[in-house]
């Protein structure tokens, strides 16, 4: 697929933005500052509901507006789809397809799909475990959106469990008698849909990681070779989720038994210990962690891997005409030559690439393609 | 901002619910504009419902009397009750004209969050009417989110073992809907509580 046409206003600094695009590679070049990270991040938006840069939506809106809107036109097997989506700080986001809303913004979810690469994925091999558990959960929604909506009712299984298992464990502490009896129903629902969201987890790992493993390989020939292993406080009951991924009836069974195990300290503390919520994925380069060991070029490298290893998963998933655009935000200044160029050559060959960078000449010889210039508060076709 | 008491009527309205600012300063020029004799209609009307309506003693519903005309209604089926989160539940399943049977109202749902559980329920009260064995069939219809299945899982669990039918309102495809247009979760559990065609 590609996106034909991006419109925003009130978003981040552009009050109103138009920009018309080509299958193929585009570069938008402009000095730090004109906002051309702006406009890939709407687009990821549009994808995926969330920003690649901040968790929350206030910063996404103008200063001074109330809301933002992003509109795409998006280009899949020769149809064309009209996506849109108005953010709102504060309030539910409202979306519409080809003009009529949506009853929940997440239906938009799967209309355009994109990859996107930029240098806060950093942080998925250097950060905490969240932004891990972040990029999987991205990947499990981008290739079956259903799971947005079983990771939201997770979520609110989560925080029902952690109000209730504060409320027991300070009855029990001051001397009262606890309420536990509810514990066992919300139990269940933990189990339910935290088995639900495992096994997508566990099943994206394992289709990513032959496609990570190859592209770190084709990164960096000379290192050895990249690992990705789930982990989770289930692996000691059920070692085989290394390399399988269970029944679903398993896994839920699994979780229970667990939480039952580890009840008496949850009611201590207060959290909820066992689930998808606290798994990590580790990444390592043959024996050692990634995550500690690797140098900052290794890290990058092994950063960019999991991007484009994402990338060709997805494009093997879906139908022809579905693959998503690959979008890559001041990434080439930050590589050197070998792995700039083995990036173009993935990009080259995408459908749609968009590209973004401080100076024209970062941009790779292959991906000369068409060209924007971004500079005070416009986008202007150059080539 | 307007003076006095116009100001004073809007920032009430605007407290209730589904009501916003600018439908608030709407109703307040209406009833400004209306004859003495309706408004105070609607005044005595606001005062009567605080004073005057109470909750059924055995269903919990609202009520006029002690009991609510249900309960007292002696053509309704006593062996089956259908639990309700809300009054406005009972009165969205008396809709259907449906169901002959009794109601029993909790009062909400099981919300750890917002410090709702067992206790705060009329579940007390449903456990005695269970205990004189009149009753023979119990249906949980609270709503189809997470703290509603709660709350359902929890009453079952609990009177499973009483040797009660208790069964749950089936979720799945809206009559006259079009199967493209349902979301994933409704096809999905529609799916799985499909029946068989004879």
């Amino acid at each position: 697929m590609y996106v034909r046409h991006l419109s925003v206003s009130d978003f981040r600094s552009w009050s109103a933005a138009d920009v018309t695009f080509e299958p193929g590679a585009s570069a938008l070049v402009g000095s730090n500052g004109q906002g051309k990270t702006n406009l890939v991040e709407a687009l990821g938006y549009l994808a995926t509901l969330a920003s690649h840069r901040v968790p929350t939506d206030a910063p996404l809106v103008r200063s001074g507006a109330e809301r933002a809107v992003v509109r795409a036109a998006v280009v899949a097997d020769s149809r064309e789809l009209r996506v849109e989506v108005e953010i709102t700080p504060g309030r539910a986001n409202r979306a519409k397809l080809n003009g009529a809303g949506v009853p929940r913004a997440r239906d938009i979810l799967g209309a355009l799909r994109v990859v996107l690469f930029a240098p806060e994925d950093l942080a998925i091999v250097r950060g905490d475990p969240s932004e891990r558990r972040r990029f999987l959960d991205e990947l499990v929604v981008a290739r079956s959106p259903r799971l947005a909506g079983v990771r939201a009712d997770y979520e609110r299984v989560l925080k029902q469990r952690a109000a209730l298992l504060k409320s027991a464990g300070a009855a029990r502490r001051s001397g009262g008698g606890s309420d536990l009896r509810t514990l066992d129903v919300w139990d269940g629902h933990l189990a339910e849909h935290g088995a639900q969201l495992l096994a997508a987890r566990l099943a994206a790992v394992q289709a990513l990681r032959p496609h990570a493993v190859a592209a770190y390989a084709q990164v960096a020939p000379a290192s050895v070779e990249l690992t990705l292993r789930y982990s989770s406080a289930l692996t000691a009951a059920l070692p085989e989720i290394a390399e399988s991924v269970p029944d679903v009836g398993v896994l839920e069974a699994a979780l229970l038994s667990e939480v039952a195990r580890v009840r008496a300290a949850e009611l201590e503390r207060g959290v909820n210990l066992v689930g998808p919520h606290r798994d990590d994925l580790d990444l390592g380069l043959g024996e050692l962690a990634v995550r500690g060991y690797a140098s900052h070029g290794e890290g990058w490298s092994v950063a960019l891997a999991l991007r484009l290893g994402s990338y060709e998963l997805l494009r093997a998933d879906y139908p022809r005409g579905a693959e998503p655009v690959l979008v890559l935000d001041d990434v080439f200044a930050e590589l050197d030559v070998n792995r700039r160029e083995q990036l173009a050559l993935v990009a080259s060959k995408a459908e749609q690439a968009l590209i973004t960078a401080a100076v024209a000449s970062d941009v790779p010889e292959q991906l000369q393609g068409a060209r924007y210039d971004v500079h005070e508060g416009a986008v202007r076709r150059v080539r | 901002m307007y003076e006095g008491a116009v100001q004073d009527l809007i920032d009430e309205l605007g407290r209730l619910p589904g009501v916003g600012p600018k439908s608030a300063q709407r109703i307040a020029f209406h009833l400004l504009a209306a004859e003495s004799v309706d408004v105070e209609r609607l005044a005595s009307t606001l005062v009567r419902v605080k004073n005057e309506v109470r909750f059924c003693t055995i269903c919990g519903n609202v009520a006029e009397a002690d009991q609510c005309r249900i309960c007292t209604d002696t053509r309704r089926d006593p062996s089956v009750i259908c639990v309700v989160e809300e009054p406005k539940d009972v009165v969205a399943v008396e809709r259907t004209r449906e169901f002959r049977g009794r109601y029993h109202v909790l009062g909400g749902a099981i919300s750890p969050i917002d410090g709702v559980g067992p206790d705060d329920l009329r579940i007390r009260e449903l456990l005695t009417r269970l205990r004189d064995g009149v009753v023979t069939e119990l249906i949980l219809a609270t709503d189809p989110n997470l703290e509603g299945e709660a709350t359902a899982t929890y009453l079952a669990r609990m009177i499973n073992p009483m040797g009660l039918t208790v069964t749950r309102l089936a979720s799945g495809l809206p009559v006259g809907g079009d199967l493209e247009y349902a979301d994933e979760v409704t096809l999905g559990r529609a799916f799985s509580g499909r029946r068989r065609v004879d």
